[in-house]
């Protein structure tokens, strides 16, 4: 069973996203690792770009194929984490502690709306089973 | 689509935690545990794959060697009773109907074992080719298949067989019983590393793989599927039909030359690859390096200088390796060892150098 922390907002791309004031840290749910398998590249974004929510914001690759990461929010990249360019197996091991990705001050938190609840989220990811 | 195949370990698989996807024409385990804890238990200890998805077909008859002969590129009269040989199959102007193994089975018995998603087209291509008392027959129904692969399987397939496995060559074979199981025991695999392909009656798959598994515990035998077979296969630089090899490939352009035995009697194709290495192929086949960030996949162009040379037919990760490769044709003159190259991945262009084929050697 894929974890899915009810602390977390998702979307229905398989991106988790935390929340704190105009922040969001955004990674990649349990349940994509798993489906992913082994992950072994990763682009990410520099900080200060700005990116669309709907829109990729990186790429990550496992052993048999790439896939983008998409951006579940507007906003302004503040973080990104360096250390999962020379391990992106700690997406793998720890999804959502040391596996987030970036950081993003978002820009209209209206978005906010449309990102799924641990719940829904859940009763995503059964469909697709 | 027809409906997918399945093997008869489908059961065993989904309990063992398998995730199943379609691959030619079948429902195949693409991993248990995760493909590169498979590569690396199949480098280091074994990997055990289902592989009951390859065709087997059988050529009998009086005539069935001179007709063989015309058949495949490779000289079939060179392998005895008890061998095996790897050969192309080509069309008159030279591209790839499949590569297949040869077994001689002995009293003008051949059986073909043949790419799953290529044996109704080869049979086709068989059977409108025939000529002379030669009978063919697909007896994919009445295989099963299992691969056991790596520097460990000759200390776990002895443990439950009284067939002296160290007699069995490479490209070999024998038959006999393991683990009370009739079985055709050969030393062939597509992995890079030593190892026994059993073919035996679909019955008694499930009992030989669960010996198997039994007499690898100890051994670290694993169950691998096919996200380890491409990977291990890649970086050993074995072909995979419909990447490295197609219809529209020959086997010359596809560093096969070695196979194409020109000095025997005529065979489909022979004129148009004679003419082919005369000219030179137009495109190689190298080993590719990344020297830069990124993961170059099949289909992926090939630069030098800013201008095409060139496609990756198969690419990754390797695991063995721990960098990211490629199999991709390149025109000849940027073929040599140290050219350096670069791979357009996503709009960007990637710096990657060609290297020397295999990419993974076993260590001996």
């Amino acid at each position: 069973m894929s974890k899915v922390p009810v602390e977390l907002k998702y979307s229905n791309d398989h991106e988790w996203v935390l929340l704190e004031g105009n922040r969001a840290t955004v990674g990649i749910t349990d349940y994509a690792q798993q489906s992913l398998g082994d992950i072994v590249f990763l682009e990410l974004p520099q900080v200060d770009d700005i990116i669309e929510a709907g829109d990729a914001f990186g790429v990550v690759e496992s052993v048999k194929a790439a896939s983008d990461l998409m951006m579940p929010l507007t906003g302004k990249v503040i973080e990104v984490n360096e250390e999962l360019m020379d391990s992106p197996e700690i997406i793998n091991e720890d999804p959502y502690e040391k596996g987030w990705m970036i950081v993003v001050e978002f820009t209209d938190a209206s978005q906010i709306e449309d990102l799924l609840s641990s719940e829904q989220y859940e009763q995503l990811i059964e469909e697709n089973a | 689509m027809s409906e997918l195949k399945r093997t008869p370990l489908y059961q065993v698989h989904l309990q063992t935690g398998a995730k199943m996807v379609e691959f030619g024409g079948w429902h195949m385990p693409v991993q248990y545990q995760g493909i590169i804890k498979e590569h690396q238990a199949t480098r280091e200890s074994a990997g055990l794959f289902d592989v009951s998805h390859m065709g087997e077909i059988l050529v009998e008859g009086a005539d069935a060697l001179p007709f063989l002969q015309r058949l495949v590129t490779n000289d079939v009269s060179k392998i005895g009773i008890g061998r095996i040989l790897y050969t192309p199959m080509v069309k008159e102007d030279g591209g790839t109907v499949d590569d297949l193994l040869i077994y001689n089975l002995g009293l003008n018995r051949y059986l073909l074992v043949v790419n799953a998603a290529n044996k109704e087209k080869d049979l086709l291509w068989i059977e409108s080719h025939l000529s002379g008392q030669v009978g063919v027959a697909d007896k994919s129904d009445e295989y099963a298949l299992l691969a056991l692969q790596g520097p460990g399987a000759e200390k776990i397939l002895q443990q439950i067989t009284a067939l002296d496995l160290k007699t069995i060559k490479k490209y070999h074979f024998t038959v006999g019983a393991v683990s009370g199981v009739p079985c055709l025991v050969s030393r062939t695999g597509y992995t890079g590393e030593d190892g026994f392909e059993l073919y035996c009656h679909p019955e008694g798959v499930e009992q030989l793989w669960h010996a198997l598994m039994e007499a690898g515990r100890d051994e670290g035998l694993t169950p691998a599927g096919l996200g380890a077979r491409d990977t291990l296969r890649m970086e050993a630089a074995l072909p995979l039909y419909g990447q490295e090899l197609s219809e529209e490939i020959n086997p010359l352009m596809a560093g096969l030359g070695w196979t194409v035995k020109f000095d025997k009697e005529d065979f489909i194709g022979k004129g148009a690859l004679l003419k082919i290495k005369e000219q030179g192929a137009d495109h190689r086949l190298i080993g590719l390096e990344m020297v830069g960030r990124g993961i170059p996949r099949t289909g992926y162009q090939i630069q030098a200088g800013g201008q095409p040379v060139g496609w990756v037919t198969s690419g990754g990760f390797a695991p063995s390796l721990n960098t990211n490769i490629a199999l991709a044709y390149v025109k000849p003159e940027f073929a040599a060892v140290d050219t350096e190259l670069e791979v357009l991945i996503r709009g960007k262009e990637i710096k990657a150098k060609v290297v020397t084929k295999p990419f993974y050697k076993k260590s001996l």
